[in-house]
């Protein structure tokens, strides 16, 4: 594991200055932002606003063609993404679909040549976090959309990543339990403690479950901050449109009579 | 290492996968080996020809006979393979009926079946004291030993790629389509040819060109019954197979070439007009 | 989208709502409302194979069997048709393992991986598919025949490819090349690669990779594409009797042995030796139906 450190950082995951193009299309333009330990990012966006992009190369999927991709002060860009210590969540969960549950969870575990009880226990362990212990033997046909997800959520958890990256984690689930599964995950997380970015287009998801919004839009970050400073101060005209924010502040007004 | 692997990477991004390298090491090595420098030695054995002898030999009036064969006879048993094979696929796709299962299964009986017996029993059903032969024998139609036998013969080896192109799209298609144009008041007849044949036009188009393609080149199962006339039921390939054992190896490369060449093109035909017909057919 | 909807069809048949049964009763029945059209088709459609496929197989059974049983035996048990018969099985087998190590690299490679010539490379591979068998010889000869770019290397080393055993395992291979690609493609191809792009950010190895995750997915389409190729490869005949010289007893495979009897008017025995062809093709036609079946 090769590491350079470049400059000081307090942050786990920083990118910066980085530039992409696909055939021609700007998919990240000088996007820069910083991601401190322990915290919960949304990247947020319409489709084609290159979020997923941004999420592709700190999981070493795609590589940028220029900037610096920095994880825990190191320079990652030409690790493979297998060393960069990170899970990674599908979008459509990518489940190994002729294994067993179980089986997804300790694939992680047996690459890394782990003993046989320890990937027991933390098989064991993992299903309990899910609440899915009986359902170890089944296959990911057998489960519900909502179970798959918990299922990936748990096989990139296994080798204990240092962060955690999810793709659209809500996209392939039914709208009537993507609210329950969200409070699920956003408890998952903090119980974890991992830091965490997911990728959304969904407003609302990325303001109920995040610490920190990071908005982009045609390959570039427009804002970044804490849900409330970018409902109540959007500091361009487009994130004050993505926002609406008067939707948000029904929704926040209906949340403080809850509590 | 790491790096080295990082490196192998195009526009699009990194190879996450492993495997590139030796997947694509031993698919050239293979490839190349076993097809391309074969394949390549035609190109440079017909370059040894003096243009004159290619077209004195490839414009022989038997040669280009062989020719006018090979392709009317695969034209027309490509075109009634694609008449059959819509009936198959139809009856196989829309129908139940006992012994569906096992019809299914037969389909691709003549590619299972070694050409030269197919060419045999071929031959002996359609000559004039055959099963069948016989019976047309009385009105005065010969088979066997005529283009009609060879058109046959090609039937025989193109009838699974016709039915196997279309059966897979008249699944697929979806049956709002035809009860759409039912509740527009449009006949069964209507509907199926102006609603569901134009669906099945690219199908029936693809499995037209291979059954062609399969047609031009057939050996085993035409030339039993072709009889091999001069001038009147030699096909092609048989030509290039008389020519090599005369140890005639120009001759012999001169004529593959120009088959080669006309096949391809006509594969290049009929795959731009499908790919015409399929954008026409998404918009 | 239809993924989306394909899933969500699978959550309520989990949760056991019966929305599908629901659907299945909603369906409008299959059968046509005009009869007369359906039996007429069917009945055009069992004419046309029985004529076709059926008819030529019981030609060659009553003929095998025209001079009776004795004469069945000699014919099949004689010398030159088990050399033929074991030729024909020597020449099968090595072409199916040849493609199929390379119809399972090359589908990984082509599905797997983006880059430049991917299309190009897809189409190389089909070409034995558009050629004719007797060109598929004829290349051969052009290349390691006496007159080929190789003959003189070749006769220097003393190493005889045309006319004997190699060249008639060279040209199967040749004619049966993209077999068992084309049954592997479209299979890998539509599996996409999440599920080896996941195992990969866990750290696993190609091998690992391939035995774990893709190749469960391809299996049966693997096993499909042998038998495909099996039929192919045992058949072949043109591209084999180009450059295999007709040498009885050695350089003579089944197909072939079969043109000579029928050339030398035994047509009983040319028709004996053809239904042993028969029996392995309604052999491969059976598995093949039965692998179908499975992988439903």
């Amino acid at each position: 594991m090769e590491e350079k450190v470049i400059g000081e950082t307090t942050m786990y995951v920083e990118m910066r200055h980085i530039m992409k193009t696909f055939d021609g299309f700007q998919a990240s333009n000088d996007v820069s932002f910083g991601i401190e330990r322990g915290c919960l990012a949304a990247l947020l966006g319409p489709s084609g606003s290159g979020k997923t992009t941004i999420l592709r190369m700190i999981a070493g999927l795609d590589k940028p063609d220029s900037g610096d991709i920095l994880i825990n002060e190191a320079r990652v860009n030409d690790l493979p993404g297998s060393k960069r210590g990170i899970g990674f969540v599908f979008q459509n969960y990518a489940l190994f679909r002729y294994m067993t549950v179980a089986d997804n969870i300790a694939f992680g575990l047996e690459v890394q040549k782990k003993s046989k009880a320890e990937i027991k226990t933390r098989v064991e362990e993992l299903l309990e976090l899910i609440s899915m212990q009986d359902l170890g033997k089944r296959y990911p046909h057998q489960l519900s959309g909502g179970q798959r997800q918990r299922v990936a959520f748990a096989r990139a958890l296994a080798p204990n990543p240092q962060l955690l990256l999810l793709d659209e984690p809500f996209a392939a689930i039914d709208a009537k339990v993507r609210r329950e599964l969200r409070t699920w995950l956003r408890e998952m997380i903090e119980r974890v403690g991992v830091t965490s970015i997911f990728v959304t287009h969904d407003q609302e998801e990325a303001m109920e479950v995040a610490d920190l919004v990071i908005v982009t839009n045609q390959g570039r970050v427009e804002q970044m901050g804490t849900p409330d400073d970018i409902c109540m101060h959007p500091e361009t005209e487009f994130v004050a449109d993505f926002i609406d924010t008067a939707r948000f502040e029904a929704l926040r007004a209906v949340e403080g009579k809850k509590q | 290492m790491e790096q080295q692997i990082v490196k192998v990477k195009n526009k699009k991004g990194v190879k996450v996968i492993p495997g590139f390298g030796l997947s694509l090491g031993v698919t050239l090595a293979m490839l190349g080996c076993l097809v391309l420098i074969p394949l390549a030695s035609i190109f440079i054995s017909a370059a040894q020809l003096s243009f004159g002898e290619f077209i004195e030999t490839v414009t022989s009036r038997q040669v280009v006979s062989g020719y006018i064969v090979s392709f009317s006879c695969a034209f027309f048993a490509a075109l009634i393979n694609v008449v059959f094979g819509v009936i198959l696929a139809w009856v196989l796709v829309r129908y139940e009926f006992p012994g569906k299962r096992l019809m299914d299964g037969l389909i691709e009986l003549p590619f299972a079946l070694p050409t030269a017996v197919a060419g045999i029993s071929l031959t002996y059903l359609y000559s004039d004291q055959g099963w069948i032969g016989a019976l047309f024998d009385k009105i005065g139609v010969k088979i066997a030993y005529t283009r009609i036998g060879i058109t046959i013969a090609m039937v025989f080896v193109g009838i699974p790629f016709v039915v196997r192109a279309v059966q897979p799209i008249l699944e697929k298609l979806d049956r709002q389509y035809e009860e759409a144009a039912a509740m527009l008041g449009a006949g069964k007849l209507y509907t199926f040819f102006r609603v569901i044949l134009p669906e099945l036009f690219p199908a029936m188009l693809a499995g037209f060109g291979l059954a062609l393609a399969r047609g031009i080149g057939e050996y085993g199962s035409v030339v039993f019954i072709a009889g091999n006339i001069p001038y009147k039921t030699q096909i092609a390939p048989l030509l290039i197979m008389t020519k090599l054992e005369q140890y005639k190896y120009a001759d012999a490369t001169a004529i593959a070439l120009v088959l080669l060449v006309i096949s391809f093109l006509l594969m290049l035909v009929i795959n731009s007009v499908q790919i015409y017909m399929q954008r026409f057919s998404k918009a | 989208m239809s993924e989306k909807k394909k899933q969500r069809m699978y959550d309520q048949d989990v949760s056991g709502d019966g929305i599908h049964s629901i659907q299945k009763v909603i369906e409008p029945p299959k059968e046509s409302s005009r009869p007369v059209i359906k039996y007429v088709l069917i009945g055009v459609s069992v004419l046309f194979l029985f004529v076709m496929l059926i008819l030529p197989l019981i030609v060659v059974v009553v003929n095998a069997l025209g001079d009776g049983w004795a004469a069945y035996q000699e014919a099949v048990l004689d010398e030159y048709t088990v050399k033929a018969l074991m030729l024909t099985l020597l020449a099968t087998v090595t072409a199916v393992a040849v493609n199929t190590i390379f119809g399972v690299f090359s589908a990984y490679l082509l599905s797997k991986f983006y880059f430049r010539g991917r299309q190009v490379l897809a189409s190389l591979i089909d070409i034995p598919f558009s050629i004719s068998p007797v060109i598929a010889g004829l290349v051969f000869i052009l290349t390691f025949g006496n007159i080929g770019w190789m003959g003189d290397f070749l006769k220097a080393h003393d190493i005889k490819i045309v006319f004997a055993v190699p060249g008639v395992i060279l040209a199967t291979i040749f004619v049966t090349f993209p077999f068992v690609f084309r049954e592997l493609f479209p299979v890998l191809n539509a599996q996409g690669k999440d599920e080896e792009e996941a195992a990969a950010l866990m750290g696993a190895g190609g091998f690992t990779i391939f035995r774990r995750i893709t190749f469960p997915h391809i299996k049966w389409a693997l096993l499909y594409g042998v038998i495909l190729c099996t039929a192919r490869a045992m058949g072949e005949f043109g591209a084999v009797s180009v450059i295999s010289g007709h040498l009885r007893g050695k350089t003579n495979t089944l197909p072939l042995h079969v043109e000579i009897l029928y050339n030398e008017f035994n047509t009983t025995a040319a028709f004996a030796v053809s239904s042993i062809l028969v029996l392995l093709a309604v052999l491969i036609l059976i598995a093949r139906n039965l692998v179908e079946w499975k992988k439903k």
